[in-house]
C-alpha cells in the first residue's frame, strides 16, 4: 500500500466569474522512500494538488476526491484535529518563497521549537538541543546564534534551510517541497536540492518535489508525474521518461531543454496554458499540440496503458512519433 | 531606540506650541466675558470692571497675554483658575485620576472585546459572524455618545435598577482617596461593599466611553487580520499542524497588531473627547466635567490648561505606541 494515495482529486476555486477548476481528476501515489517529481508549467495545478493534500488551501477552494489516504488515514473523512496531528509531523511541506514563509515576528528558534512542541513530548532543553541538531543537519553554521535570529536577518538560502529544518523536525515520512529553489540564486538552488536529496537518503523519507525545471527532475527524482492545466498527462520513472516521452506535452517540454535541443533556435511550446474561459472541449493540450487532429479537439482523451506512461492522449508518442490508432488496438 | 525617542520628543516642541496657541485662542474666541460672568446678575460698576480687567491682565494686548501664558507653562505654572483661585495644575491632577481610571477601564473594555471580535470576523469573513459583528460595530461607531448613555441609563438604571445613575461610589462610603483611583482606594479601605460599589458605578460609563473605540478596534483588527491571513507564514503555521487558535491568535495576530495599536493610540484622543460628554452625563468628577464647567464660566486658565494637558497626554501615548511597534515586529526596530 502506498504511503500517500490520492485518487481522482479535483480542486475548484470560487472566483468572481464562477468556478475555476485548478486540479481535474489527478491521481498521485507515493511509496515509502519514493522521490516523485511533479512537473508542469505555472498554472498546471501542481502546487494546488499538494496544498489540497495538506489541507492548506484558502477558503475559496472546494476539494473533492475519491480518496486521499495518507499512511492508512483517509484525510477526506478525518476530523480537523486528526488531520492536524499528522500535518507537520508525518507529512510536512516547504514552500516557494522561504523569506515570506517564516513569521517575521518570531525568532528562528521559536518557530523550530514550536514545531517540536506541537507534536512531540520533549522537555524545553530537549527541544533546544534538537533545534540545534536540526540546524546543523541542514548545514547552517553557528546554530546557537542562528536560533536567536529573526527571519529578516537571514538570506533566502538560509531561510529555506530553516524551513527545511522545521519541516523535518518531527522526522516526517513524507516531505513535500513546493518549488523550493525557484526564489533562490542559481548557486544556492543546487545546494538546497542536494540537501533535500541527502536528507531523503539519510532519513528514508519520501519526497515529493514540485518543480517546473526538467533539469531538476533529471537530477533528483525516481518517478515523474507531468501535469498540464490541472490534469495529470503522463507518469513514468525518470529514466524512461527522458528516453521516451509518450505525451506530446512531455515530449515538447523535453525538446525545449537547452542541452537536448539540436536546432539553431531553442524549440518552445507556442501559446499558454488554457485559463478559466478558454478550456478546449477535447484534449486540453490540443491547441498547442503539433500532432493534434480533429478528434483531439472534440473528444477528451483518457489515460493510456502504463507501458505508455499513462499518457492522457489519443495518439501517444513512441520515440517521438505518434502511434496510429490501429497500432494501439493491436 | 533612545535616539528615536529623543527625536520624537523634539517634534513635540512645535506641536506643543501649536496646541498652546490654539487652546489659548479657542476659549477667548467664545463670546462672553469672564469678568461679567463673575459679577453675576447684579452687574458691576464700570470702575470696578476696569479694575478687575487690569487685575486679571485682560486689558493688555493678546500677544503679551500669550507670552505670559507660554513662559508660565515652561515654568510648570498653568496659572490660577478664575473661578476657584486655585492653581490649574493642582485642580487638573486632583481630578485626572478619575478620568484616567474611567479611560483605562474603557480602553481595556474596548481592547478585550474589540480584538477578539475582529479576529472572529476575519476568520469567518463573509459568513454570518462576520456580518453580525461588523454591522454591530458600525452601529456602535455611529451611535452618538450622549444618546447611547441615556438609553443605557434608562434601561439598566431606570427600568432594571441594576446600576447606579451617577457618581463614582455610593454616598454611604467614606474613606481617604490617597491614589485618586476609586477602585484602588475602595479596595484599600477594606469597607464591605465599597469595592463592589465602585465597580457598579464604573460599568455604564465604561461601556459608553468604550463603545466607539471598541467599534474602531474591531474593524481595524478585522481588516489587518484579513491582510495577514493570506500571508505565506500563516500557511507555514498551519502546515505545522498548529491549532486554529494558535495560528490566528499568535502567528497572524502578532503581525496584525501594528495597525491595531495605532488606532488604540489614536483613540486616546477620542476617549478624552468622549470623557467630556460621558463625565457630564454620569456626573463623573473628572477633567471632562471640570472643563465643561470651565467653558460655561469662561474660566480661561482652566480650559486652556486642561486642553494643553490633554494634548500632551495624547502625544505621549502615541509616542509609546511608536516605541511598541519595534517590540511587536522586530523588523521595524532596524
Amino acid at each position: 500500500m502506498p504511503l500517500l494515495d490520492v485518487r481522482n482529486l479535483t480542486v475548484e476555486f470560487k472566483t468572481a466569474d464562477g468556478q475555476f477548476r485548478a486540479v481535474d481528476g489527478v491521481d498521485v501515489q507515493v511509496d515509502v522512500g519514493d522521490v516523485l517529481a511533479i512537473v508542469g508549467e505555472s498554472g498546471s495545478g501542481k502546487s494546488v494538488s499538494m496544498l489540497a493534500v495538506m489541507g492548506l488551501l484558502p477558503w475559496t477552494a472546494t476539494v473533492t476526491a475519491d480518496a486521499i489516504v495518507f499512511d492508512g488515514l483517509d484525510l477526506t473523512t478525518a476530523t480537523a484535529a486528526q488531520r492536524r496531528s499528522i500535518i507537520g509531523r508525518d507529512v510536512s511541506m516547504i514552500f516557494q518563497e522561504p523569506m515570506s514563509s517564516l513569521n517575521p515576528c518570531f525568532t528562528v528558534g521559536f518557530q523550530i521549537r514550536e514545531a517540536l512542541k506541537t507534536h512531540l513530548s520533549l522537555t524545553r532543553s530537549q527541544r533546544q538541543s534538537r533545534a540545534i541538531e536540526l540546524l546543523e543537519q541542514v548545514g547552517l553554521p553557528e546554530p546557537v546564534r542562528r536560533l536567536k535570529a529573526f527571519p529578516h536577518q537571514l538570506s533566502g538560502g538560509m531561510s529555506q534551510r530553516v524551513m527545511i529544518a522545521m519541516a523535518i523536525a518531527c522526522k516526517p515520512k513524507l516531505l513535500i517541497a513546493d518549488e523550493p529553489t525557484t526564489a533562490l540564486d542559481v548557486t544556492i538552488q543546487a545546494q538546497i536540492l542536494e540537501l533535500l536529496l541527502e536528507l531523503q537518503t539519510s532519513t528514508g523519507m519520501a519526497l515529493v518535489l514540485i518543480t517546473h525545471d526538467m533539469g531538476v527532475v533529471a537530477e533528483t527524482a525516481q518517478r515523474v508525474s507531468v501535469q498540464y492545466a490541472g490534469q495529470k498527462v503522463e507518469e513514468q520513472s525518470v529514466g524512461t521518461l527522458f528516453a521516451d516521452a509518450h505525451h506530446p506535452y512531455t515530449h515538447a517540454l523535453l525538446s525545449a531543454l537547452p542541452e537536448r535541443a539540436n536546432s539553431r533556435r531553442l524549440p518552445s511550446i507556442p501559446g499558454v496554458v488554457p485559463g478559466q474561459f478558454d478550456r478546449p472541449a477535447g484534449c486540453l493540450f490540443s491547441p498547442r499540440c503539433s500532432f493534434a487532429d480533429e478528434r483531439c479537439e472534440t473528444v477528451q482523451p483518457t489515460a493510456s496503458a502504463s507501458s505508455l506512461g499513462h499518457a492522457r492522449c489519443h495518439y501517444p508518442l513512441s520515440k517521438g512519433v505518434p502511434l496510429a490508432r490501429a497500432e494501439l488496438q493491436s | 531606540m533612545l535616539g528615536f525617542i529623543l527625536r520624537r520628543l523634539g517634534t513635540f516642541i512645535p506641536t506643543f506650541i501649536g496646541v498652546s496657541i490654539v487652546s489659548f485662542l479657542f476659549i477667548r474666541l467664545l463670546p462672553g466675558d469672564p469678568i461679567l460672568l463673575m459679577a453675576g446678575e447684579r452687574g458691576m460698576s464700570d470702575a470696578r470692571y476696569a479694575e478687575l480687567m487690569t487685575q486679571f491682565g485682560f486689558d493688555r494686548p493678546l500677544l503679551v497675554q500669550y507670552w505670559d501664558y507660554l513662559t508660565g507653562i515652561l515654568r510648570g505654572d498653568l496659572g490660577l483658575s478664575f473661578k476657584t483661585k486655585l492653581p490649574v495644575w493642582d485642580e487638573f491632577f486632583a481630578l485626572f485620576p478619575a478620568t484616567l481610571e474611567l479611560s483605562l477601564c474603557a480602553i481595556v473594555f474596548a481592547v478585550l472585546i474589540g480584538i477578539p471580535a475582529g479576529i472572529v470576523a476575519a476568520v469567518n469573513r463573509g459568513k454570518w459572524p462576520d456580518q453580525a459583528l461588523m454591522s454591530t460595530a458600525l452601529v456602535g461607531f455611529s451611535m452618538p455618545i450622549f444618546w447611547w448613555a441615556l438609553l443605557l441609563i434608562i434601561l439598566f438604571s431606570g427600568m432594571l435598577g441594576w446600576t447606579p445613575v451617577s457618581g463614582r461610589i455610593s454616598l454611604m462610603f467614606f474613606f481617604p482617596t490617597d491614589t485618586g483611583f476609586m477602585l484602588i482606594d475602595s479596595f484599600r479601605s477594606g469597607q464591605a461593599g465599597a469595592f463592589a460599589s465602585a465597580v457598579e458605578h464604573l460599568i455604564l460609563p465604561t461601556i459608553v466611553l468604550g463603545t466607539i473605540p471598541l467599534a474602531v478596534i474591531a474593524r481595524q483588527t478585522r481588516s489587518a487580520m484579513l491582510e495577514v491571513l493570506s500571508e505565506d507564514y500563516v500557511r507555514t503555521a498551519r502546515a505545522k499542524g498548529l491549532s486554529p487558535f494558535r495560528v490566528n491568535g499568535l502567528h497572524a495576530l502578532r503581525n496584525a497588531l501594528i495597525p491595531v495599536i495605532t488606532v488604540i493610540g489614536l483613540s486616546v484622543g477620542t476617549l478624552m473627547a468622549g470623557a467630556i460628554l460621558t463625565e457630564t452625563i454620569f456626573s463623573w468628577p473628572g477633567i471632562g466635567k471640570w472643563m465643561v464647567e470651565g467653558i460655561s464660566s469662561r474660566d480661561y486658565t482652566a480650559v486652556q490648561g486642561g486642553l494643553l494637558m490633554i494634548a500632551v497626554i495624547v502625544m505621549v501615548v502615541n509616542l509609546i505606541v511608536d516605541v511598541l511597534y519595534g517590540f511587536i515586529n522586530p523588523k521595524i526596530r532596524q
